[in-house]
């Protein structure tokens, strides 16, 4: 056989084990239980004013409160860890490595229960507030080794340019390292507030309120009341309705960030 | 300008620079001084440490060991203010090292409005001036990306002059230039050497050490072997590996 029949063969292959796979699932699927249970419009449109008014508004809120937490703790943690100050380094290497190692649902449901008991102190937004202290915690974990290594990517020829012009070490950080280093890690930073889109449906575990269901929950509640599976289904494009352009965007200003490098 | 300092003290005075990078003594025993208003180019093979020492003059390195004296005052000191030394010594790198984020003026204002207080306005007819001298002044806008290497390189001497210095340090300023931009920075440096500035340059441009320097320091193996006007280090060089350096690159 010729190298060149043996490759078309090998590729008509490849195509028929998909096309049949596809024609597989779709004989076995039952596409009339399917379509009752799933994609029910009476049940749609009685779920989706909720959907979008309270639990889409949500997880938008919690995400944007729980990456700028996440980004500001981060950032502190990753300057310690630079930091020439032997305990300021130890601290946040004991912190990252702490939270990355445990699940988010773990830290989320102790951080509920340990912040009240252990501060007296309870947090804006009730056990809700109390679980997003936790997805803080977590997602700054991630955040800070993000935003060190776009630090450490920054040339030593840019602070040794600011230093010789006579700027001290903190304006230095500040005007000449710190903006560069956020370009360098814009897409590995989308990455991490993505995962905390996502990570808000573990907000959960804290307990909610009605009014402070997120997505997920909210087409949990949904099921179970309606006895349909549809405001799932709803609830998953209305994550990618969130992710999708937020993903666009920022590769938009990506491009544009090009501009200066 | 700071206050007057008498025409008699040197610009910058080296005194028993020792300096290491592990095992490695890169500078053994540097004696070395700069007057004011003097061209002094620095040559030598690479890795003679010349680079270092220019680069312990703003104590962008730390010196192992001896005394670094600009205008009267002991940088090596622990307590002598650093960053208010650095205002006063503006330093040219070979990579230019312009800040890729900001625009050019930008860059120009940055470290005067943070290190030397000016408000917005002064710092931006400083940059404005000094991007005029260098003939760029049409570039205010542009990005670092936007600008050729020889243009990248005009800006940073731009950007040292806008913080009014008393003294200029070059490090190889030219190397990293195709060759057919380098004239234009070696005319900025040339106009401004014909100014009065005090200039310490590393180079390998020996046309310009002849025609431009004061005095030529031939550094070799961490120690300055040889010195004098560039007619006499260049021209009839007493040292044989002075005469095998040149031999090499004239």
């Amino acid at each position: 056989m010729k190298p060149s029949t043996r490759k078309r063969l090998s590729r008509g292959v490849l195509y028929a084990i998909f096309v049949l796979a596809v024609v597989a699932v779709v004989l076995v699927a039952d596409g009339e239980a399917i379509r009752t249970n799933f994609l029910d419009l009476d049940v749609a449109a009685e779920t989706f004013p909720g959907l979008i008014t309270i639990a889409a508004k949500n997880t938008v809120v919690y995400t944007v409160i729980a990456f700028a937490g996440g980004l500001l703790l981060g950032l502190v943690l990753a300057l310690m860890k630079l930091s020439p100050v032997g305990p300021y380094r130890w601290a946040a290497t004991a912190y990252i490595e702490l939270f990355r190692g445990l699940p988010a649902l773990l830290v989320i449901f102790g951080f509920a229960f340990a912040v009240p008991i252990a501060f007296e102190w309870r947090p804006p937004g009730g056990s809700t507030g109390a679980g997003l202290i936790g997805l803080i915690i977590v997602s700054a974990a991630y955040i800070a080794e993000t935003i060190r290594a776009g630090i450490e990517a920054v040339p030593k020829g840019q602070v040794e340019a600011a230093r010789s012009l006579g700027m001290r070490p903190s304006w230095t950080m500040v005007s000449v390292v710190l903006p560069q280093a956020f370009r360098i890690v814009t897409p590995p930073l989308t990455n991490e507030l993505v995962i905390i889109i996502k990570d808000t449906s573990l907000l959960f575990i804290a307990g909610m309120a009605l009014g402070d269901r997120e997505l997920t929950t909210f087409a949990r509640d949904a099921v179970s009341s309606q006895a349909n599976a549809t405001p799932l289904v709803m609830a998953a494009l209305m994550y990618l309705v969130i992710t999708l352009p937020l993903t666009q965007l920022v590769a938009k200003l990506e491009r544009h960030n090009k501009r200066g490098r | 300008m700071a206050q007057p300092i008498p025409a008699a003290t040197p610009a910058i005075e080296v005194r028993g620079l020792h300096k290491s990078f592990g095992d490695n003594e890169v500078l053994k025993g540097i004696d070395f001084h700069v007057d004011q208003g003097e061209v002094v180019c620095v040559i030598g093979p690479s890795g003679s440490g010349k680079s270092t020492l220019l680069r312990c003059v703003n104590r962008l390195e730390e010196p192992t060991s001896g005394t670094i004296i600009v205008e009267g005052l002991d940088i090596t000191d622990k307590d002598t203010d650093l960053d208010g030394v650095r205002t006063r010594i503006g330093m040219v790198f070979q990579q230019f090292n312009l800040f890729p984020h900001l625009n050019v003026t930008r860059n120009l204002t940055l470290a005067q409005m943070r290190a030397k207080k000016r408000n917005k306005a002064e710092a931006t007819e400083v940059a404005e001036r000094n991007l005029a001298k260098v003939g760029l002044a049409e570039k205010a806008d542009a990005f670092p990306a936007q600008l050729s290497g020889g243009q990248q390189q005009r800006v940073a001497i731009a950007r040292a002059l806008s913080m009014d210095p008393d003294m200029m340090l070059f490090d190889e300023p030219t190397s990293a230039l195709d060759p057919e931009l380098v004239g234009d920075v070696l005319d900025v440096m040339k106009q401004l050497a014909k100014d009065g500035m005090t200039m310490m340059v590393v180079t390998h441009e020996m046309s310009f050490a002849r025609e431009v320097g004061d005095r030529v320091v031939f550094m070799d193996g961490g120690v300055v072997v040889e010195q004098g006007k560039p007619e006499d280090v260049l021209g009839n060089p007493q040292h044989e590996r002075t005469k095998l350096f040149l031999s090499k690159v004239l």
